[in-house]
């Protein structure tokens, strides 16, 4: 069975449409993994093995009819717990939403529904998707497969842990500053965010709405495509949402071609602040392209510089009006003081109690922002700067088809590192946060592991909106750049979680 | 509470100048709600019209009904507005628990409409110009009912009960300019101003414009500023002021209150107020403090509104006349004269008189009918007379059988009777219940032979030349007819045969 | 340095609705002064005449036909409510009128 639990979602697709194995098989394979081996990595919050059976079955069922109805037709995804779902509880990792099963659906969910995807289960994040390394979920941290110490990034770590630690052969991210591409890059994975607008938002519990994006979390650039030809596309319910198709991404997997293309360095994501390892496993990036005949170009992008303090902004405030409506009154916990408390007290003991320190900060720090006084030197300051880094954007693209930096200043750190220095925490997140602002589609690819510690690193690419196929493209180009030197993806190095 | 010491009218408008701004909220009558696809329905059991979306469940997103926009703009323009090429939605963020998502997506510094006047007729004729400063689209907050405690109000009731239904129904709020120079005028303009409001949306077809439902609510600001001062002086918001009664009360009182505190040197606070009909006086709410910094910031969930030229002129061409325009035309051809008109807008029937009318009955007739028997039997019942089961069709149908003798005035109140019980059109209620006059001569002869025969001494006296002797046998005639004959033949009957 | 005072973090709370001891008011006080100070730098970055950017993607005139669409039942409605009564959410008293 762990060649199952081993294998890409694409030969899981192939084996299920060619009845080699059946979606039963290939989810029970998960199940059994992912209930012996999460208690050391705690990437699920809840799965229920029931559940996804039915949903296999289902599956198999329609296969037995000759039915085909997604290219992923029966393989099993794990879904992080900020999605809707009716069939499980959704918490977001919040003490404030435990036991909460929503009344609907997210689209994402049921997309995946509709492509006859069963479940697996619901996965760890940090409370409400703010920080990035699990630390913050009220259920305690996901731990990276590599090492167990160490974090699996966030707010996604839950999916990443679930896909280096093979227990999930897909799973689902969120993207606001970072959150899918940062822990893809501390586990190994490929984590892609998607042009803001390309994957519905409806059913997404809300961090910030404005840099807010669901995409795949996979153990090969292949697989990202597949998920996000099946979860992307218009929802009416999504007044966002783009609303012509971006095309297939697979199809531009297919095309992979490095003949003309112009790859962008940024220079102010590419020198300062990054450890050695993970600068070099850039630097062998670059010259493994120009070698292979991309042409490569430095892009300068002086706005970058203020992009993690405006996005400090724009993430609070956005949040602040978003989770106000955790008040105790429809849904979610309800803390009742002691005494005759008016409603007024019982929203402020809950929300107290409810949310985590991290929550409250940005909170507090987002309604700062808004307030009357300060709006136009904070949030009116910020909301600018997203001008200036999309101006900065625009002109590299004329210079590069795509801008390339490391995804992450540092590979995973130790658990308990950065918990206690937001500003810290906030800096993982430098190269990632301008592509949200600016609502450009992302993705991270493991480079290599960086020599001082073992761990693994990933390179960012980036294109232009609605080049997702681009970024694809590129993405497969530096990915076959490793598997040809490997011999085989990254992620086929990760140690035995059952030893560990 | 004590009772708040109050000016009398007349030396509170002699020493202050009066500044009243107004502003109306109005429920647009639009099938689905504001941002999501719930039934717009008044009276459903609580908590059905409801779903993520305006439940305000986490996840969930908004998306903006295209014919709220519609509507809205359409308002914009009846009050002369210049429609924004790039309305944009804002986050209004407060916590309140009628309020789903603890913010009202509502618009801010970018209105849908701005920069427009209404005229306004007084009862004596004055004309006011009203400046508009803007008309935005938000939605409705749900509906609380606070249990235990005196009288359902808020104060001391042990809990509230919340439903939803109403929460996301679309809202345009008309807020005016400052309102100067209305004088002792000030509590009329302000009553008439809020009608002309009413009338425009119901006329348009955009609103139920049902004060008693909350359709039309208004938020009423007055401030008092010494007579020649040029600072305004600090105003009160009396909230949710729902009928235009009240209006005017609370604007009146409000004046006086006012007055009573300046005139003693005190300050008046800012703060919101409410109005109490029942006991005829505003208290105090909240006053307004750092709580009030409601954070707006551009809606990130919704993309802005930039209404095309072409898109307002199509909603332009849809306009129906303005009510105070057609007012004056009707008038004018119905020949009515100002108190039997003033009747008919008082009790809001120009729209039955005018169907009546065009039903082919006569204007005076029409009115007749509506002000006088059906207004009478709607308060019988205690329903609106527009609520009657009866069709200003089939009213106009009734009048025409009067007009050509088929029907006295009297039977015809029976066949009205009939189709207020539901007995089906007015032809059927006359079959069925046999109402049609007696033209039948011989039978009418028979009837007359017979009460002349317990009466003999009449014929005696009608050839003495005591004509009105006959009314004691037209009495008996149309008893023994039910009613069903024409009074004036009986006698011309009763004189033939004297002869 | 920043001007987060232990008065405006409580002033901010409430506006937030979230109860903090004192205590609390004191460490928020002092993350959110180095925070702040951090962020600020963005008043730096602008000059008056750049565009705000709200949305990354530039649209607009996104509408709904107005038409009915299902609704939840009010069992579903109520079915995570923390209390309810009479087909109502309910809720503690309340102090002010809105
Ligand atoms: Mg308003
Ligand atoms: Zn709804």
């Amino acid at each position: 069975m762990t060649e199952i639990t081993s294998s890409s979602a694409a030969v899981l697709a192939g084996l299920i449409s060619s009845k080699e194995a059946s979606s039963v098989e290939i989810t029970t394979a998960f199940l059994d993994r992912l209930e012996k081996l999460n208690p050391k990595t705690n990437s699920y919050l809840y799965f229920n093995r029931e559940n996804s059976l039915a949903q296999a079955k289902r599956a198999d069922q329609q296969l037995a009819e000759g039915k085909t109805v997604s290219p992923l037709h029966g393989v099993p995804i794990a879904v992080k717990d900020n999605l809707t779902t009716t069939d499980a509880p959704t918490t977001a990792g919040s003490k404030i939403l435990e036991g909460w099963v929503p009344q609907y659906d997210a689209t994402v969910v049921r997309k995946l529904r509709e492509a006859s995807m069963p479940i697996l289960g619901k996965t760890n994040l940090d409370e409400f998707a703010m920080g990035s390394s699990t630390e913050f979920s009220a259920y305690g941290p996901s731990k990276n497969p590599w090492d167990l110490t160490r974090i699996p990034g966030g707010s996604g770590g839950g999916s990443s842990s679930a896909i280096a630690g093979h227990l999930a052969p897909l799973a689902i991210g969120s993207d606001t500053g970072g959150s899918i591409r940062f822990p893809a890059a501390m586990t190994g994975s490929v984590g892609a965010k998607p042009t803001y607008g390309a994957v519905s938002r409806y059913g997404l519990i809300a961090l910030a709405s404005s840099l807010d994006q669901i995409g795949p979390v996979t153990n090969s650039v292949m697989d990202a495509a597949l998920l996000q030809d099946v979860i992307g596309g218009h929802d009416p319910n999504d007044s966002t949402s783009l609303p012509n198709s971006l095309g297939s991404m697979v199809q531009s997997v297919k095309e992979a071609d490095v003949k003309g293309l112009r790859v962008g360095v940024v220079k102010q994501l590419s020198s300062d602040g990054f450890q050695p390892g993970v600068k070099a496993c850039f630097d062998d990036t670059i010259k493994k392209l120009a070698a292979a005949g991309a042409e490569i170009i430095e892009v300068d992008c002086p706005s970058f510089e203020y992009a993690v303090a405006a996005y400090y902004l724009i993430l609070p405030a956005e949040a602040s009006s978003n989770l106000a409506k955790f008040d105790s009154v429809r849904f979610g916990l309800r803390v009742t003081p002691d005494g005759n408390p008016t409603i007024e007290n019982v929203m402020a003991a809950t929300r107290e109690q409810g949310f985590g320190p991290e929550v409250k900060r940005r909170i507090i720090l987002g309604t700062y922002a808004l307030s009357s006084g300060y709006y136009d030197a904070y949030y009116g300051s910020a909301q600018k700067v997203r001008t200036l880094i999309q101006q900065d954007l625009a002109k590299a693209f004329t210079q590069a088809d795509v801008l390339l930096t490391p995804t992450a200043p540092t590979t995973a750190f130790k658990i308990g590192e950065k918990v206690n220095d937001p500003l810290a925490m906030y800096l993982n997140d430098i190269a990632t946060i301008p592509a949200n602002l600016a609502g450009i589609p992302g993705i991270s690819v493991p480079n290599g592991l960086a020599s001082e510690d073992g761990l693994p690193s990933g390179v960012q690419i980036l294109a232009p909106a609605m080049q997702d196929g681009r970024m694809y493209r590129v993405a497969s180009i530096v990915e076959k750049l490793y598997v040809d030197q490997w011999g085989a993806s990254l992620i086929a190095r990760v140690p035995d979680l059952e030893a560990l | 509470m004590a009772k708040e010491q109050l000016m009398s009218y007349e030396d509170a408008i002699e020493r202050f100048e009066v500044v009243i701004g107004l502003e109306v909220h109005v429920e647009l009558n639009t099938v689905s709600k504001m941002f999501c696809g719930c039934a717009n329905n008044f009276g459903s059991e609580p908590n059905t019209n409801v779903c993520p979306t305006c439940l305000g469940l986490p996840g969930s997103l908004p998306a903006v009904n295209r014919k709220a926009v519609e509507s809205s703009i359409a308002i914009g323009l009846a009050l002369d507005c210049q429609i924004a090429s790039n309305g944009r939605f804002a986050r209004k963020n407060y916590f309140y628990p009628d309020l789903a998502k603890n913010f009202q997506t509502s618009q801010f510094d970018e209105p849908i409409a701005f920069e427009g006047e209404i005229s306004i007729e007084l009862e004596t004729g004055e004309v006011f110009m009203v400046p508009i400063e803007r008309a935005h689209m938000e939605e409705d907050a749900g509906k609380l009912t606070h249990v235990g405690g005196a009288t359902g109000r808020i104060q001391g009731a042990e809990y509230s009960l919340v439903d939803y239904n109403r929460a996301g129904v679309p809202l345009v709020e008309i807020v005016t300019k400052p309102i100067y120079g209305a004088l002792d005028k000030a509590p009329e303009l302000a009553a008439t101003y809020v009608r002309a409001i009413r009338d425009i949306v119901k006329s348009m077809n955009v609103s139920d414009a049902k004060m008693e439902r909350g359709n039309v609510r208004c938020d009423a600001n007055v401030s008092l500023r010494e007579k020649g001062a040029e600072k305004l002086g600090t105003r009160t918001e009396t909230k949710n002021v729902n009928s235009l009664k009240s209006i005017e009360n609370t604007v009146r009182y409000e004046i006086q209150r006012q007055a009573f505190i300046l005139a003693a040197g005190g300050k008046i606070i800012q703060e919101t107020r409410h109005w109490h009909e029942d006991r005829g006086h505003t208290s105090a709410g909240r006053p307004k403090s750092d709580a009030d910094d409601y954070r707006y910031f551009p809606e990130p969930d919704l993309v802005p509104v930039q209404p095309s030229k072409e898109w307002i002129e199509e909603i332009r061409l849809t306009l129906t006349e303005k009510p105070s325009i057609r007012r004056k035309r009707l008038q004018e051809a119905w020949g009515f004269a100002d108190l039997e008109f003033r009747d008919v807008l008082n009790s809001d029937l120009l729209d039955e008189i005018e169907a009546t009318v065009s039903a082919g009955a006569s204007p005076q007739s029409a009115r007749k009918w509506w002000t006088g028997e059906l207004a009478r039997l709607a308060n019988l019942q205690e329903v609106a007379v527009q609520d009657l089961p009866i069709t200003p069709e089939q009213v106009a149908s009734i009048q025409k059988l009067i007009d050509s003798g088929d029907l006295t005035d009297r039977i015809a109140r029976d066949v009205v009777a009939g189709v207020l019980a539901g007995e089906g059109e007015p032809a059927e209620v006359i079959e069925s219940r046999g109402l049609k006059i007696v033209t039948d001569e011989g039978a009418l002869i028979a009837a007359i032979d017979k009460a002349l025969a317990s009466q003999p001494d009449v014929m005696e006296k009608i050839r003495d030349g005591k004509l009105q002797a006959a009314g004691a046998v037209i009495g008996a005639v149309m008893q023994e007819m039910r009613g069903q004959a024409d009074a004036a033949r009986v006698r011309e009957l009763i004189l033939e045969r004297a002869k | 340095m920043s001007e987060i005072t232990p008065d405006l973090v409580r002033h901010l709370a409430s506006l937030a609705r979230i109860l903090v001891t004192d205590q609390e008011v004191e460490q928020l006080a002092g993350e959110l002064g180095i925070i702040v100070d951090s962020v600020a730098t963005v008043t730096k970055a602008v000059s008056g005449d750049v565009a705000a950017t709200s949305h990354p993607i530039p649209m607009a005139n996104v509408y709904r036909e107005d038409v009915i669409l299902p609704s939840l039942s009010q069992l579903q409605a109520l079915s995570s409510a923390p209390d309810s009564a009479e087909g109502r959410f309910k809720v503690n008293a309340i102090l002010d009128e809105d």
